[in-house]
């Protein structure tokens, strides 16, 4: 107690230190302890090698691309679970429309050989309307976002494999295949971030999110529609959870029922492990961005060492509690305060 | 007849020789800003009933909060039973003998009366798994003796509020407790139902148990206690025997203060009707509001807590509408289904409760005060002008001396004063015609409250009308052209500043 009473000031100054500054301090110290272990246990720099790294952030690219979508939803203080299962469904649908012309095999042979707009715009509308179904479910019927997302992660599971009964969606175009091909992924990955960090912080949407997050009661005497906003966030989700799934699919220039499984989880860690708080209203794209690539660079790390992939997914799933931990402890000194 | 009376001649002096179940003396509270109780003293004899009476906020539920344990007083003593005690936590108390009947009913609604009386004491049978027939049987037996018949195998959900208060009373007997305590027990019971609760009160009178009760209900003084203290801001006033006094006595105990503080009313233009409200009701919750209200006027919407004062201004801010009545703005019947609605016709409403529905705490203070500015007109495509609104916002921080090194400061890290300010600010950026404010003064320090009112009174020169709700009546008879007066969801009268006092309204507010 007279710890508190003698220093508040420094307590203060202490939590002050901006958080974009304190996660990326978190992202180099990472970086840099494998790189020590990669010199002691390997014989090499984990760093210096920029064909690692481009794979690395190749790799995290599509779970970046769902978690700006998720950091969203969180910030209004709710969750979505549905985002894996939607990667596969929309991968799976707008693969149907890539494929190339004269393959026999094709999920609609009359349909083969479209131009890639056409994939495309199905699997943003796809995405788009299981972030809608989220959305209203959970403005209207008002049941938990946990339930409703959790609905629509069976469910968009089941589309998935129910499309093609379980076979795989293979051989795009050339130009749906582009969407994933070289660093493509990566700037998409990049421009989503700047978008919604904009959108975030310069508009009445951003304002809204984080409104809402903070104090859903406060924000609609405020004169907010709740209900109508939570169904643009929800939307916001599920159209970039599309997107990625559109992006997986290019990239792996095939679609199957069980891709981007558990993407969801990756999303909601990465989130978190940058700062968005899951008690609402606290929440940035920079940290979201951050908290990918630390992800991105320990499962890089653990491979680079030659780590055993079981314990790659323990450590995994200790980071993500650590996380969760540190922010309920952030809350409860924030609240004591209060 | 008779041999009653003599009996309740002999229990009076048996107690003056003693029989002192509670004694509490010298007694301060202090919460963040506020005293809550200053050199409080109290005692409760056995087999009495004791009420605490006093306007809102006199420190009545802070007294009973540290007689059932919640609170730990910073100063003082409680003797129990000529012993004098430390209380740790109202579990503590209750294995002390002390027991509090929740004004909100703290049962779990999917177990069975039984199960809710013998929680963490069930009876258990020789596996060691809980015995649902002795238990059954056990509160059967403890029914009997209170005379209450309610089945101890239905669920709580099932039972009427009454019954569930009774449950209460039976848990607490059941605890041996001798000190039981009831925050206003008959807020929601019809006469019926009152009258056998004052039958049941009676009966554990006459078993030795002392009964602190809290009530606004000047009737039910002079029906069921011996014996009231008074309190005010905190302070303890008197205590009396219930037959000694009447309800002027009272009343004039409970509102006897001076005002002190200078209320500065300016002089303003009251002229043409902004706002029409008719008949005005919500169903279950109050009934046939209707009044007028002006151009630079400001209209004290007064009431005891529960009233359905706040209910009122919640309807005409659409946060829940009403079911029937009708609004008109500028003679024009208009539909409020929402606040964004209220806000279109330029009203704006200032919460009562700072936390729960006022302050975004985790934003900052400009987060907080943009967010209802945040219309159209300050609003390109979708992005916010961010450059003209903080300049707003910085004016308006001025003009109200927000205290705080700069608007980039979490609005938690403020005092109590300085939100309130940040949340007039917020609705004066939407420069409302009409302002509905909710205790704008609640929890706050004197200084920061006259600014607040000196704040109010101007705004209402420069034409806007104002309702405001206060549990104070200084502040209400000070601010206010007219005064309309709210008892269980009616309206019970509208006085014009020149005719009011605090008697008359709490006349009309206390019935």
């Amino acid at each position: 107690m007279e710890d508190v009473q003698i220093e508040p000031t420094a307590r203060k100054e202490i939590r002050r230190l901006p958080s974009d500054l304190s996660i990326l301090m978190v992202l180099i110290g990472v970086a840099l302890v494998f790189e020590v272990l990669g010199w002691i246990f390997q014989g090499q720099s984990f760093l210096m090698n920029p064909q690692r790294l481009t794979i690395m952030i190749l790799q995290v690219s599509v779970v970046g691309i769902i978690a700006i979508g998720v950091t969203q939803v969180i910030i209004t203080g709710g969750i979505d679970l549905s985002s894996g299962s939607v990667v596969a469904m929309t991968a799976m649908v707008a693969m149907s429309f890539a494929q190339a012309s004269g393959y026999e095999r094709a999920v609609y042979p009359s349909l083969t050989g479209l131009p890639v707009i056409i994939p495309l715009a199905v699997g943003l509308c796809m995405g788009l309307f299981a972030g809608i179904v989220n959305g209203l479910l959970i403005a209207r019927t008002g049941i938990p976002p946990f339930i409703a997302t959790l609905g629509m992660m069976v469910t968009a599971r089941g589309v998935a494999k129910w499309y093609t009964k379980g076979q795989p969606v293979s051989f795009p175009t050339e130009g749906f295949a582009t969407i994933g091909n070289g660093a493509l992924p990566v700037f998409i990955f990049l421009g989503v971030a700047v978008i919604f960090h904009i959108a975030l912080k310069y508009t009445r949407y951003g304002k809204f999110t984080y409104a809402i997050g903070a104090n859903p009661q406060a924000a609609r005497v405020s004169g907010i529609n709740v209900q109508r906003h939570l169904v643009k966030v929800y939307a916001i989700a599920g159209l970039l959870a599309g997107l990625a799934g559109i992006v997986t699919a290019a990239r792996a220039e095939t679609a199957q029922a069980g891709m981007g499984m558990m993407y969801e989880l990756d999303a909601i860690a990465a989130a978190v492990i940058g700062g968005t708080s899951l008690a609402g209203g606290r929440g940035k794209i920079f940290g979201t961005v951050v908290g990918t690539l630390i992800l991105g660079l320990m499962m890089s790390g653990f491979t680079f060492l030659r780590v055993d992939a079981y314990y790659q997914e323990i450590v995994k799933g200790m980071i993500i509690v650590a996380a969760v931990v540190a922010d309920v402890y952030r809350q409860k000194a924030r609240s004591k305060k209060a | 007849m008779i041999s009653e009376h003599t009996k309740e001649a002999i229990e009076r002096v048996k107690s003056q020789v003693g029989d002192r179940l509670l004694e509490i003396d010298g007694i301060r509270k202090e919460f963040p800003g506020v005293v809550a109780l200053d050199d409080v003293r109290f005692s409760l004899r056995k087999g009495t009933v004791h009420a605490l009476m006093g306007e809102n906020g006199a420190g009545k539920s802070t007294l009973m909060k540290i007689i059932a344990g919640i609170y730990s007083p910073d100063r003082g003593t409680i003797r129990l039973r000529g012993e004098e005690v430390t209380l740790h936590g109202p579990l503590d108390a209750l294995e002390r003998g002390i027991a509090m009947i929740h004004q909100e009913l703290a049962l779990m609604p999917f177990m069975t009366v039984a199960e809710n009386i013998w929680i963490r004491r069930e009876p258990l049978n020789r596996f060691g798994l809980v015995d649902h027939l002795q238990m059954a049987r056990q509160t059967q037996e403890l029914f009997d003796r209170l005379n209450i018949r309610i089945d101890p195998l239905s669920e709580v959900r099932f039972l009427t509020v009454a019954q569930r208060q009774m449950v209460e009373i039976a848990k607490a007997v059941s605890y041996e407790s001798d000190v039981l305590i009831m925050d206003e027990p008959t807020s929601a019971l019809t006469e019926t139902e009152v009258d056998h609760l004052f039958r049941i009160i009676r009966d554990l009178k006459a078993r030795g148990i002392g009964i602190v009760y809290i009530t606004h209900k000047m009737n039910e003084l002079f029906e069921i206690a011996d014996e009231f203290s008074v309190f005010r801001d905190g302070h303890y006033v008197g205590t009396h025997a219930s037959e000694d006094v009447n309800r002027d006595d009272i009343i004039r105990m409970m509102v006897g203060r001076e005002i002190t503080e200078m209320f500065p009313k300016e002089e303003a233009q009251i002229t043409d009707i902004v706002m029409g409200v008719d008949h005005l009701t919500l169903d279950g919750v109050f009934h046939d509001i209707s009044f007028d209200l002006r151009k630079g006027e400001i209209l004290g919407l007064a009431g005891l807590v529960g009233s359905g004062r706040s209910n009122v201004a919640e309807a005409l801010f659409g946060v829940t509408p009403a079911t029937s009545g009708k609004i008109r703005i500028d003679g024009e019947e208009v539909i409020i289904g929402s606040p964004a609605d209220a806000m279109k016709h330029g009203m704006a409403f200032l919460t009562e409760d700072r936390k729960e529905t006022g302050c975004f705490l985790p934003l900052s203070i400009l987060e907080n005060m943009q967010i209802a500015m945040l219309q159209d007109n300050n609003v390109r495509i979708g992005f916010v002008d961010q450059g003209t609104v903080s300049r707003l916002c910085d004016e308006m921080r001025e003009a109200l001396r927000v205290k705080t090194p700069n608007m980039e400061e979490r609005i938690e890290n403020l005092s109590g004063g300085n939100q309130q300010k940040v949340l007039i600010a917020r609705w004066l950026l939407t420069k409302p015609r009409i302002l509905i404010l909710d205790e704008p003064t609640r929890g706050i320090d004197v200084g920061a409250k006259a600014e607040i009112h000196r704040l109010i009174s101007r705004l209402a020169a420069q034409g806007v009308a104002v309702i405001m709700i206060s549990s104070e009546l200084p502040e209400i008879l000070g601010m206010s052209d007219r005064i309309l007066v709210m008892h269980e969801g009616h309206m019970t009268g509208i006085i014009d500043r020149q005719e009011a006092d605090q008697v008359k309204i709490m006349e009309l507010a206390a019935r």
